[in-house]
């Protein structure tokens, strides 16, 4: 029984990190009932689980999350979205509707057009089909303003911090709803375009130097210097 | 055209390049260097000049070509009409479509290829200026684009060949020592599982000296393998310098 690296290592692929009672969590895997790693990432032990926090990696939809996507399709019965995933997701016309749907009579592109973003959940996803999507739900559906941006999905519980320390903080900070895609795609609705940039600016420095500690501290004392710095130069 | 060397080693025992028999070239590797892939590597190995490629796991096109319990794994191993002294038709030719199986296949077993179903991860392999074992070269490249992309992996694959020049057993052949010599045993490897995941022969070589080639291979693997694990890290560097 024992572990090979210390706590928040970088580690690669093939990078034997555990032997003996350990439980194999996130991107890693078992061999001989020896714990390798799988991806790049950061090597954690908790308790008796060892996992890896990938640097890099792409979305896989899980039924209940909350992702944002854009309309690449508009079809007959309803839309495909990109929702940055290796799979397309379907969102059916009578979800959006919300009442039986005629091909005759309604013009899918009028409601929702190509290049369109959506806030959506993942309603049913498995191995054999691809991500279906629903907007039955207050929240969910177009979005008519704010900025967009994109991160790495991996990073999206950083940004969420602990118990949502980071993202109330943000929000307080800069006065802006913020949506998180768990896909990593991010939506930020201000008042102004300053306050959206002032979020966007927390939000890149979050996913730049997310595996550094006491990130919460420095990311308020950088608003709270920006905050300043543009008032002094309205004045 | 060069002439033909007389020699291709000399009486010290030192190859045309200057170097001992178990020497390798000097290898440099680059990661993420392409900002349109989703995962990339450039490795120059003596004059060889590789450039790889990742995309994916994505949609499948054309959709019947998809797996339905894998991910399905595209490669394409392309020499640029530069690469070589005589110009080299663009046109995939029969060892290029050869060698885009035979690294395909040795890329494979490292993949964990069950957990994306219909997609698929293509990778492209540009070889800018070859100068012999581009194949091996191309394999450790590859590798790391892989990872650098984020495709779940069983460990990195690194591959290295070995000869025979002359009446001794070489490492890391270069353009001449492969065309003059009298065999080349290129092997890849997963170096922490103790995998091989390619071996080829072309040549004579007796029981004994097949052995020896091998040994020497994976040993030239192992050291290219600890310079793939430091670029790989090196790419995030930076970040960890800001926690300190």
């Amino acid at each position: 029984m024992s572990t090979f690296f210390e706590p928040r290592q970088l580690v690669t692929p093939g990078d034997l990190l555990a032997e003996g009672e350990y439980i194999a969590g996130e991107n890693t895997y078992v061999e001989d009932k020896k714990i390798y790693g799988s991806r790049v990432g950061l090597v954690e032990y908790e308790n008796k689980k060892v996992s890896v926090v990938a640097l890099k990696s792409f979305y896989i939809p899980k039924p209940g999350d909350i992702v944002i996507g854009t309309i690449s399709e508009v079809g007959f019965k309803g839309w495909t979205v990109n929702i940055h995933s290796p799979y397309p997701a379907i969102l059916r016309a009578g979800d959006v509707l919300n009442r039986s749907f005629k091909p005759q009579k309604d013009d899918l592109a009028q409601v929702l057009d190509m290049g369109d973003l959506i806030v959506a959940k993942i309603g049913s996803y498995d191995r054999t089909h691809d991500p279906q999507l629903t907007v039955d739900e207050p929240g969910l559906g177009k979005i008519t303003r704010g900025q967009i941006l994109t991160i790495t999905p991996t990073k999206i519980p950083r940004v969420i911090g602990r118990k949502g320390s980071m993202i109330s903080m943000i929000k307080q900070e800069t006065g802006c709803n913020i949506i998180l895609g768990l896909n990593g795609v991010i939506l930020i609705t201000g008042k102004t375009y300053e306050d959206e940039e002032l979020a966007a600016m927390a939000i890149h420095k979050i996913d730049e130097e997310s595996h550094t500690s006491g990130l919460t501290d420095r990311v308020t004392q950088m608003l709270k210097e920006e905050k300043t710095k543009r008032e002094g130069s309205k004045k | 055209m060069n002439e033909k060397p007389e020699k291709l080693i000399d009486k010290k025992g030192l190859r045309l390049d200057g170097r001992k028999s178990n020497d390798l070239r000097p290898v440099k590797i680059e990661v993420g260097i392409l900002p349109n892939a989703d995962g990339s590597a450039y490795i120059e190995q003596g004059k060889n000049k590789i450039l790889v490629a990742v995309y994916g796991p994505r949609e499948v096109h054309p959709k019947h070509l998809a797996l339905q319990d894998k991910t399905l794994l595209r490669c394409r191993y392309h020499m640029a009409p530069f690469s070589v002294q005589e110009r080299k038709s663009p046109a995939p030719s029969r060892r290029e479509v050869e060698l885009s199986k035979v690294i395909r296949e040795s890329l494979e077993p490292s993949i964990f290829m069950e957990y994306y179903p219909r997609t698929v991860i293509d990778v492209f392999i540009e070889v800018l200026q070859a100068d012999g074992g581009t194949r091996c070269a191309s394999i450790t490249a590859a590798s790391l684009a892989l990872a650098d992309a984020g495709v779940p992996m069983r460990d990195l694959v690194v591959a290295c060949a070995a000869g025979k020049v002359g009446d001794i057993v070489v490492l890391d052949l270069m353009d001449e020592e492969d065309k003059l010599g009298l065999a080349d045993v290129p092997v890849a490897l997963m170096p922490n599982l103790n995998a091989i995941t390619l071996l080829q022969m072309d040549g004579a070589l007796n029981l004994e000296e097949f052995e020896n080639a091998v040994n020497l291979a994976i040993e030239g693997c192992k050291k290219i393998y600890e310079m793939q694990k430091e670029v790989l890290k090196a790419k995030y560097v930076n970040v960890k310098e800001a926690e300190d």
